[in-house]
């Protein structure tokens, strides 16, 4: 049973995969303006832009075009970037996306390991108990960076630590050799940023699915029969409420995706979020497709996590009539 | 969300009644109506902004007025100077005033983010009811298809539009987040309207031989408006920071028009001479959004009050 629905779920991430690969490549393809022209800008004669379409393969029917380029991404070939192709062949996508996704990597990753435990022992606090002045002084402060832009807590610090204190260095200069203090100190402003941002979310979405759950009839039968609170909370509630909050995180998760854009561009962190903004600034296509690939893709699998969370955490969903 | 209160006439007859719903009386706490004031406030500016303004939003302000009288500076800086009597809110990166710029702005950021959660909702509801009470057949296709367009994030989706655009106009940007924000209201409005479907009264109208069109304006919409309203103030917040984020980004409004956005991104640098340019609209957005919140949390928390909940505290 577990593995149909396994199978079921993977099944429908692979389906949708496929359709956001269509709505990419329709998207960055059919839509007015044509990709050669854009390239030449003001170097497009006729002859030029003819014969740079039959190159980028621009002359054959759409159908045809995008089955080429699924072809191409499943073999590993993301294409050749727009960056360089005045000067002959342009540079290979793979290699430009490999320090990129590295470092992407790397920040969010720093950024989950902080920030759902912190984020998770917050929202169980103000669960724990709700309606007092922690409770409150949680609520109101995570309903309120949930509500700003994200660019505000990032000028907001930067003002603060590296205008005001000078303790930090306001935008990542990254030479790919630091190490200890150093690579810390020229990371903790994104990194705080993201970890204030995400952890807002997750402290929410804690508080409110344990409370949520607080509400069902068992909780009440053990409130009636007397059980403490915090023994409630530990040993019926938290259980119930485990298969939400990973959903919860996985979703925060997937969130980041969008959150890193606006960061990596404000502190200049050359990662992936970056490369792309860069790569739609100069209507670089096959890097703009490449990116917005890997990001979907990762946001899928997010998704497809969450979803089983949800499946594995509840019998009732495990076992279906 | 009783009923009963959506006929206007007979309301005033069953009030009396003993099992009569309970009056709903949204009574607002301080935040809420702090709130409420701030988002009037924000109204107001949009309408009369541009004529209260000292100065037009594209003046780059003369050096003479900042010649301090008395000493026999000739060509002061303009740029990034810190408030003032002849800029309230300080000047920005150009050295034209912040303040006229808020005022200008706001009508851009609020009136293209209310425009584009209209539409959202126009496309959305339109399409969510008729996935609620059409065929199987269609709410399939329409549901498939809004969850594929759900499995791209947002910005992603706008990002990848804006780069085979060649330059985003307000029009664009306003249909491409007017359709993003449209996949998660048709989620909603199907979901409450599959709800009011299958519920007694409706039936009762279908049996009284009641029109699809009659059950859809008269029992569908009614029943669903209130959550719907609720989460029309949630979206339209949305709507303004992803706006705002991509002005930021520098691919929303383009100069020299003023938008909250992206006067946060072209002032940036002055975050390093500890200027407060990149602050102010970041900050106007944040009290528009926060209000908001504010109002819709106020509203939603009244919803609520469980036992448990209440007992547990």
């Amino acid at each position: 049973m577990l593995w149909r629905a396994l199978l079921g779920r993977t099944g429908i991430s692979l389906v949708t995969l496929w359709v956001v690969s269509v709505l990419i490549f329709i998207g960055t393809n059919l839509l007015p303006g044509d990709i050669a022209q854009i390239i030449l800008g003001q170097m497009a004669t006729p002859e030029n832009t003819a014969v740079l379409r039959a190159k980028l393969g621009l002359d054959k029917p759409v159908v045809e075009q995008y089955l080429v380029w699924l072809q191409n991404v499943m073999m590993g070939d993301l294409g050749i970037s727009k960056a360089g192709l005045g000067a002959g062949l342009g540079t290979p996508i793979v290699e430009m996306l490999g320090p990129r996704v590295y470092n992407t990597a790397r920040l969010t990753i720093l950024v989950s390991v902080i920030a759902i435990p912190l984020a998770l022992f917050l929202g169980l606090m103000a669960a724990m108990h709700p309606g007092t002045k922690l409770d409150r002084t949680i609520t109101f402060t995570t309903l309120n960076l949930i509500s700003v832009p994200d660019f505000l807590v990032a000028t907001t610090l930067v003002l603060i630590f590296a205008v005001s204190l000078g303790w930090l260095p306001s935008i990542v200069y990254l030479r790919g050799n630091e190490s200890g203090w150093l690579l810390i100190k020229t990371l903790a402003m994104p990194i705080l940023t993201l970890v204030i941002l995400v952890s807002s979310q997750i402290i929410r979405m804690t508080r409110a699915t344990v409370l949520n759950v607080m509400s069902s009839p068992y909780i009440e039968m053990a409130i009636l029969k007397g059980v403490p609170r915090k023994k409630i909370i530990l040993r019926h509630a938290l259980f119930n409420a485990i298969g939400p909050i990973v959903n919860v995180i996985a979703l925060n998760l997937a969130w980041l995706v969008g959150g890193v854009v606006i960061v990596e561009q404000i502190f200049s962190y050359p990662g992936l979020a970056k490369l792309m903004i860069e790569a739609v600034l100069l209507r670089d296509m096959p890097l703009v497709q490449a990116c917005a690939m890997i990001f979907c893709a990762t946001y899928i699998v997010l998704i497809f996590i969450a979803d089983m969370a949800t499946i594995l955490s509840n019998p009732r969903l495990r076992h279906p009539k | 969300m009783s009923d009963t209160s959506q006929n206007t006439n007979p309301v005033t007859q069953f009030d009396e009644l003993p099992d009569a719903p309970p009056k709903r009386k949204i009574k607002l706490s301080l935040p809420g109506k702090i709130g409420i004031g701030v988002v009037i406030f924000w109204a107001i500016i949009v309408i009369i902004g541009p004529t209260i303004s000292p100065y037009h939003e594209a003046d780059i302000l003369d050096e003479e007025l900042f010649i301090v009288p008395g000493s026999d500076e000739m060509y002061p800086d303009t740029d990034f100077q810190p408030p003032s009597k002849i800029v309230w809110l300080g000047s920005d990166y150009l050295g034209r005033d912040t303040l006229s710029r808020i005022l200008f702005g706001a009508r851009t950021t609020i009136g293209i983010s209310l425009i584009a959660t209209l539409l959202a909702y126009l496309i959305g509801v339109t399409l969510g009811i008729a996935a609620a009470v059409g065929s199987r057949f269609m709410d399939m296709a329409l549901s498939r298809v809004n969850d594929a367009l759900l499995a791209i994030p947002s910005i992603m989706f706008a990002l990848v539009v804006i780069a085979a655009l060649n330059s985003p106009t307000i029009p664009w940007l306003i249909l491409i987040t007017g359709i993003i924000y449209a996949c998660s209201v048709f989620r909603i409005a199907r979901s409450l309207g599959q709800e009011v479907m299958v519920s007694d009264f409706v039936e009762a109208a279908r049996v009284r031989g009641e029109g699809l069109w009659w059950i859809i304006t008269r029992e569908i919409l009614p029943n669903i408006a209130m959550p719907l309203a609720t989460d029309f103030g949630l979206r339209f917040v949305w709507i303004i920071l992803f706006i705002s984020s991509l002005s930021f980004l520098g691919l929303g409004v383009q100069p020299p028009a003023s938008d909250w956005g992206s006067m946060v991104k072209e002032n940036l640098p002055g975050l390093v001479y500890g200027s407060f340019a990149p602050l102010i609209p970041a900050l106007a957005i944040a009290t528009l959004t926060i209000s908001i919140n504010m109002i819709v949390d106020d509203i939603s928390a009244h919803s609520g009050g469980k036992l448990a909940k209440r007992m547990i505290s």
